[in-house]
């Protein structure tokens, strides 16, 4: 396996034909208040490629019926196209093996199993779990949670002007009674493209895990759990133009071996009695009840589609019109772009002196445009760069200079209206 | 466009750029604070109360267009109403954004936000002043506070 920081040995990506690929796309066809649409809201989901609709049809047409169970033949069709969704997962994010890999709703859910699983385990009173203030709500309330219940506290290393972690910070918060260290790879709110393999190393260098929010990122650049070292990473469905309430917590095998259940139910057990129930193996001991089946299988065709595509592509694709995208918008009048960070994937925080981010939200919406204004669930955020809320475009592999044309006339008739 | 037309008309737009009564009086008798958690907004409401006349009407905070031009508007008008005549026009306000009936009389220039009815998402930037100052009308009162 190809290290992906390892440039040198890396070949040049194959170049995106984005307007070629809106035609997978079939949403993207809708008018909107007579407009042509330009999508950029992909952070805070993106649309679904035909192969993943006409994947989740079949599935239930020819496949469906419940997994892990049953002796008769569609059970063993299930069960197959489920699993293989979980070896699709386990090579896009190059784990060891399918074990590490467990479904779950999405993201939130993925932290809240590590942050009640292995918090309730490992946290007790006076321990300490290490965020950041970029963390979107679900990588913060769960361990805020744990925190309250377990008394012990919450760590928030801080962030620069640009929306940089301070690492010097981080570093010194880190110490003998820290217990896990949860990052965002990518911000939601800021696009700030977090060093987590340095992050990962500082936390190792003192025995602590590393859970990685990698719903920004999964969907943006090649994902390598072995070479990032991380404990946990966690993505979504929606987020990687997959079905909604499917997603993925990836984690070591031995720290997931050592974990107590996180739910009860069927499929998680191995024997039951009044007296004692004995846990399956993972990475079933973590899904309990009948799973999101057509979900995976969304999903996997999902990942299949991304991965044929090169998300090197994808990230190059995305890279030229971030770069595209920020130029644009900093030539506007009055217009200033919350977080500058060194690094940045795909999305751009911005607000504009004297409109707000919501009123620019309704006129660009009649323009065809969609974004997101508000706080994009990352209030501590907006508190830092004292703001209320932003406006946020975000970019998907599909999206063209086209779609950011349309964004910046669109700014011009949101000036318009309030001049 | 007509549509946006009649969201951001010229009365909203003055409004929202020049709000009246944006301010904390010096003496007031109920006070409550809005928050409108999908985008951010807050607000203070002051009311100065006196037999039963809402004598001044005036608030603090920042949010989108919509929201401030109705808290600006919502002091002009509720200032020299009664208590009731003032919780009747929360009701009258509300059904306009929120129904299809024919704007109530009462109302009076406040009629101009019937347009955001084409708008349901912003239905809430334009009630949430409203909401607040519901909230400072059933608040126990206080004693008056001097600064």
């Amino acid at each position: 396996m190809t290290p992906t920081g390892d440039a040198a040995t890396r070949k040049p990506p194959k170049r995106l034909d984005a307007e070629l690929l809106k035609a997978d796309f079939p949403i993207l066809d809708e008018r909107i208040h007579g407009h042509r649409l330009a999508y950029l809201d992909n952070a805070a989901t993106t649309q679904k490629p035909q192969c993943v609709l006409d994947a989740i049809t079949y599935f239930y047409s020819t496949e469906y019926s419940n997994v892990h169970r049953g002796l008769h033949e569609l059970s063993s069709r299930a069960t197959a196209a489920y699993e293989s969704a979980r070896e699709i997962v386990c090579r896009f994010l190059n784990a060891r093996a399918t074990k590490e890999i467990v479904f779950v709703r999405g993201t939130t859910e993925a932290v809240n199993l590590v942050a009640q699983s292995y918090g309730g385990k490992h946290v007790g009173p006076g321990d300490e779990v290490v965020i950041t203030t970029m963390e979107h709500h679900s990588n913060i309330v769960p361990w805020q949670m744990l925190c309250e219940a377990k008394g012990a506290h919450l760590k928030v290393a801080p962030i620069d002007d640009a929306g940089d972690i301070i690492l010097e910070d981080l570093e010194s918060l880190l110490g003998p009674r820290t217990r896990i260290v949860a990052v965002a790879h990518v911000s939601n709110a800021l696009g700030t493209c977090n060093p987590v393999r340095t992050i990962t190393e500082m936390a190792h260098a003192r025995g602590i895990p590393v859970l990685l929010d990698g719903a920004q990122a999964a969907p943006r650049m090649p994902i390598d759990v072995q070479e990032l070292d991380c404990d946990f990473y966690a993505f979504s469905g929606h987020k990687i133009y997959g079905p909604s309430g499917i997603g993925v917590l990836y984690g070591k095998a031995q720290l997931l071996d050592s974990m107590p259940p996180y739910q009860g139910g069927g499929e998680m057990i191995r024997h039951v009695t009044f007296e004692k129930t004995l846990y399956n193996d993972i990475p079933d001991r973590f899904e309990a009840g009948t799973p999101n089946i057509a979900g995976a299988v969304g999903l996997g065709v999902a990942l299949d589609y991304l991965s044929a595509l090169g998300l090197d592509a994808i990230e190059a694709h995305e890279q030229a019109l971030l770069a595209a995208l920020t130029e644009a918008l900093t030539e506007l009048p009055g217009v200033t772009i919350i977080g500058t960070a060194k690094e940045k994937a795909g999305l751009v925080s911005f607000v504009v002196d004297g409109i707000h981010p919501h009123d620019i939200g309704t006129i660009l919406d009649h323009e065809g445009v969609a974004i997101r204004a508000g706080h994009h669930c990352a209030q501590p955020t907006m508190d830092r760069f004292s703001v209320p809320a932003t406006a946020r475009a975000s970019l998907g592999l599909y999206n063209t200079r086209e779609d950011i044309d349309a964004l910046i006339a669109g700014m011009q008739k949101v000036r318009e209206v309030f001049l | 466009m007509s549509e946006l037309n009649d969201l951001y008309q010229e009365v909203i737009l003055d409004h929202s750029k020049n709000p009246r009564n944006l301010r904390k009086p010096e003496s007031f008798s109920r006070t409550a604070d809005g928050y409108n958690p999908l985008c951010g907004d807050r607000l203070t409401v002051y009311l100065a109360i006196k037999d039963g006349v809402i004598e001044d009407a005036a608030f603090e905070g920042s949010g989108c267009a919509i929201s401030t031009a109705s808290a600006s508007m919502m002091t002009q008008t509720l200032r020299g109403k009664t208590v009731e005549e003032g919780e009747a026009l929360f009701e009258k306000f509300h059904a306009l954004l929120t129904g299809s009936d024919e704007a109530p009389p009462e109302l009076g220039k406040l009629v101009i936000f019937s347009g955001v009815r084409n708008f349901p998402v912003r239905v809430k930037c334009a009630t949430l002043a409203w909401h607040t100052v519901k909230a400072a009308l059933e608040s126990r009162p206080e004693m008056v506070t001097t600064e």
